[in-house]
């Protein structure tokens, strides 16, 4: 195990992919002589060249369809957005283009594409720059969609990723970049996609999180310990396909789930899984399933504003208090 | 010519050569070369010419044609057509649902540009208009017509309609039906041709609309940033649905939207067959030196934008007029006047293309329709996807 920062694990899975198979490139905004506008790509222009690490204009929709239209023949392009927020001008080429074609042709193609980059807040920046995608591309339908949590999981998830033969969306955080986190340095490191991981077992209350989240859940789990009840706590590292059995399997053990979602609540990835919970496991349900999001508003500016819209450690840790009714 | 291109003639008719391995897409930061911006000139003068390519003007040994190259044009252009006025009276009784897009009268532009290409080796993708390119690139017309059937044999296996043929084989890559959305698309086809330096090009459709769209200029924009082996081709049939050119764009002369890219364009006239050739030869020669460029292919379509269009917005005669220039009827003439057929020859040839129409429809008839599971199939190339219910 080597220890990592979360932005050296990713750099780590991509050029360990680039170094093994040629039809593998990097393309966005600043990737190359830039280094990465989060330093990500950093070095990777002296290592792989000006054709395989490719600086684009601001221009989203444009190199978002290019990397697109090179899957489609041949290529296994990896598409980075400075962050998820200006994903929304190349919407229609990952809706229509990228999640859709291989239907509409009938399986005659394949997008073995990924586009990666920082998704939800990052902070004081106001509502453009705050937005948390999960929901809006774990809708569609031919997409995958994966969410790490910690740095050794970003690398085993990227180079799943890159190797699937359908087009992956990978969303990562500007918050997290600096966290360190020991990385496996096993020889071809690869995480499947589509498993959840149970981080923490417990009995009490199941806690489910992804990304920035992950470590509110955990620190809940903590205060939770210290008042001698044991949470289990589920990363489903993978949103679209989600992992349901492991988290149902887990609320027939603790009769009781909090999901904390940074994205807003309305038709959010916790709606989701509080459907599929009273879907499959309503029986076994000793409280109603609540869930920590960010505020039904646009992010604010203000810090305090700020605090209060993003999820908060307290008011998760109440939730799980309510549900075991403490 | 702009100033800023790179030195190739329009008119270039050498051997097309293989794309040179390419050092890379990314610019380097510091080049020595760079001017400083603030060296500002007295004025900045700009002067680009665009080569018109008029109809009536080449003739076909000029472009190589034989007798046979010449019958098997002719009869592939009669295809197009016959296979869309059955696909109309087939839509009117009911047989073909949703959106039926026809592309009758500009099938020149499609049976000409695919002279100028290695099909199956080269790439092509379009827009929805899209039937009379597929058949251009030697699709099946049964597979096409139970495509509109929305049956299994269809060419998309019935899942993608009118406005979505495609055909791997053929390096047909859609059928698109999102105005422009597919341009940045054939960006990365060519994009992809110039990583691997196989020497192909991309050929990339869209119709007068799709000027309009900011995803036209971000790919041309890239295309010429990167010099992709692409081709972008304009068809102008005059209107965007309802709106004239003249109704949509600020400078009706759509070519020059190849002006702020660095790239050279040409105007041609989409009714004949033999200039649309030439036009496209020469910038698909472009192509294979990594030179992106723009062809405005002046052409016009009879029927309204869907069928359910009566196409009121039309001035009187208009349509009578441009039925005269007619793109089959002009090669037909040429063919007699020329001596390379009989009028009883080429009407031969209509029978048989209409007979191979009727049994395109037999067949997508006789085709079943897919199987309900089929409906989970092809989302993903993952075989066990965990779909919701």
């Amino acid at each position: 195990m080597a220890e990592l920062q979360f932005r050296e694990a990713i750099r780590a899975a991509m050029t360990e992919e680039m170094e093994r198979d040629e039809d593998i490139f990097l393309i966005g905004e600043e990737v190359a002589e830039y280094d990465g506008a989060y330093k990500v790509s950093e070095g990777m222009l002296d290592q792989f060249g000006p054709k395989r690490v490719v600086d684009t204009p601001i221009s989203e929709n444009g190199f978002t369809g290019l990397g697109i239209g090179a899957a489609m023949n041949g290529l296994r392009p990896i598409v980075e957005m400075m962050t998820w927020n200006f994903s929304f001008v190349a919407f229609d080429q990952i809706l229509n283009n990228a999640a859709k074609i291989r239907y509409m042709s009938g399986g005659q193609f394949s997008f073995p594409i990924v586009f990666r980059g920082p998704n939800g807040a990052a902070g004081q920046l106001g509502a453009t720059h705050n937005t948390s995608v999960e929901s809006f591309y774990a809708h569609i339908p031919g997409l995958k969609v994966v969410s790490p949590s910690t740095p050794n999981d970003s690398k085993g998830l990227l180079k799943a990723s890159i190797r699937d033969n359908d087009p992956v969306l990978f969303l990562e955080s500007e918050r997290m970049y600096g966290l360190k986190g020991e990385v496996s340095d096993e020889e071809d490191y690869v995480l499947p996609l589509g498993q959840a991981h149970v981080v923490r077992e417990g009995d009490a209350v199941t806690l489910v999180a992804n990304g920035k989240d992950y470590y509110i859940a955990l620190e809940v789990a903590d205060r939770l310990a210290e008042d001698g009840h044991q949470a289990e706590v589920i990363d489903p590292r993978t949103i679209r396909p989600l992992d349901f059995d492991t988290i149902i399997a887990s609320i027939k053990k603790t009769n009781r789930c909090v999901i904390i979602d940074e994205s807003n609540p309305f038709a959010s990835l916790s709606s989701e899984i509080a459907f599929q919970i009273q879907e499959r496991a309503f029986d076994y349900l000793d409280a109603p399933v609540r869930r920590i999001t960010a505020k039904d508003v646009p992010a604010p500016y203000a810090k305090n504003l700020m605090d209060y819209y993003m999820p908060q450690a307290d008011d998760a840790y109440q939730a799980c208090r309510d549900v075991m009714y403490l | 010519m702009a100033s800023n291109s790179k030195e190739t003639s329009p008119t270039a008719t050498e051997e097309p050569q293989a794309s040179e391995s390419h050092e890379g897409f990314t610019k380097p930061q510091n080049e020595d070369a760079r001017p400083d911006p603030l060296d500002l000139p007295d004025a900045l003068e700009f002067e680009q010419t665009f080569k018109v390519y008029r109809g009536g003007t080449i003739k076909h040994d000029e472009l190589g044609f034989d007798t046979d190259t010449l019958l098997r044009i002719y009869r592939n252009m009669l295809l197009q057509r016959r296979f869309e006025e059955r696909s109309l009276q087939m839509y009117r009784k009911q047989n073909i649902s949703g959106f039926l897009h026809l592309y009758i009268g500009q099938e020149a532009v499609s049976t000409g540009a695919m002279q100028s290409i290695d099909v199956g080796e080269d790439t092509v993708i379009t827009a929805y208009r899209d039937h009379g390119m597929g058949l251009a690139m030697g699709m099946d017309p049964n597979a096409c017509m139970a495509e509109l059937f929305g049956k299994k044999d269809g060419c998309s296996k019935g899942k993608g309609g009118s406005m979505h043929f495609f055909s791997k084989e053929k390096r047909m890559f859609g059928g698109h039906g999102i105005v422009g959305q597919h341009i940045p698309v054939g960006t990365g086809i060519a994009f992809a041709h110039k990583y691997r330096g196989d020497g192909k090009v991309c050929l990339t459709f869209f119709g007068d609309g799709a000027v309009g769209q900011g995803a036209m200029h971000e790919a041309a924009n890239l295309a010429g940033l990167y010099d992709l082996p692409i081709v972008f081709v304009i068809e102008n049939n005059e209107y965007a649905m309802g709106t004239a050119v003249h109704r949509a764009f600020a400078d009706p002369d759509l070519c020059k939207q190849a002006v702020p890219y660095g790239m050279p364009a040409s105007i041609v006239d989409g009714m004949d067959v033999f200039s649309v050739t030439k036009a496209m030869r020469d910038h698909v020669a472009m192509a294979r030196q990594n030179q992106p460029s723009f062809v405005e292919v002046r052409t016009y379509r009879y029927q309204g934008h869907s069928v359910s269009d009566p196409a009121n917005y039309r001035t009187k005669g208009e349509l009578d007029q441009k039925k005269g220039e007619d793109a089959i009827i002009r090669l037909k003439s040429y063919l007699v006047q020329h001596d390379l057929s009989t009028n009883e020859a080429l009407d031969d040839i209509d029978d048989e293309v209409k007979q191979q129409v009727l049994d395109a429809i037999d067949f997508a008839e006789n085709s079943p329709l897919p199987d309900l599971e089929a409906i989970y199939e092809d989302v993903y190339t993952q075989d066990d996807y965990p779909f919701l219910a």
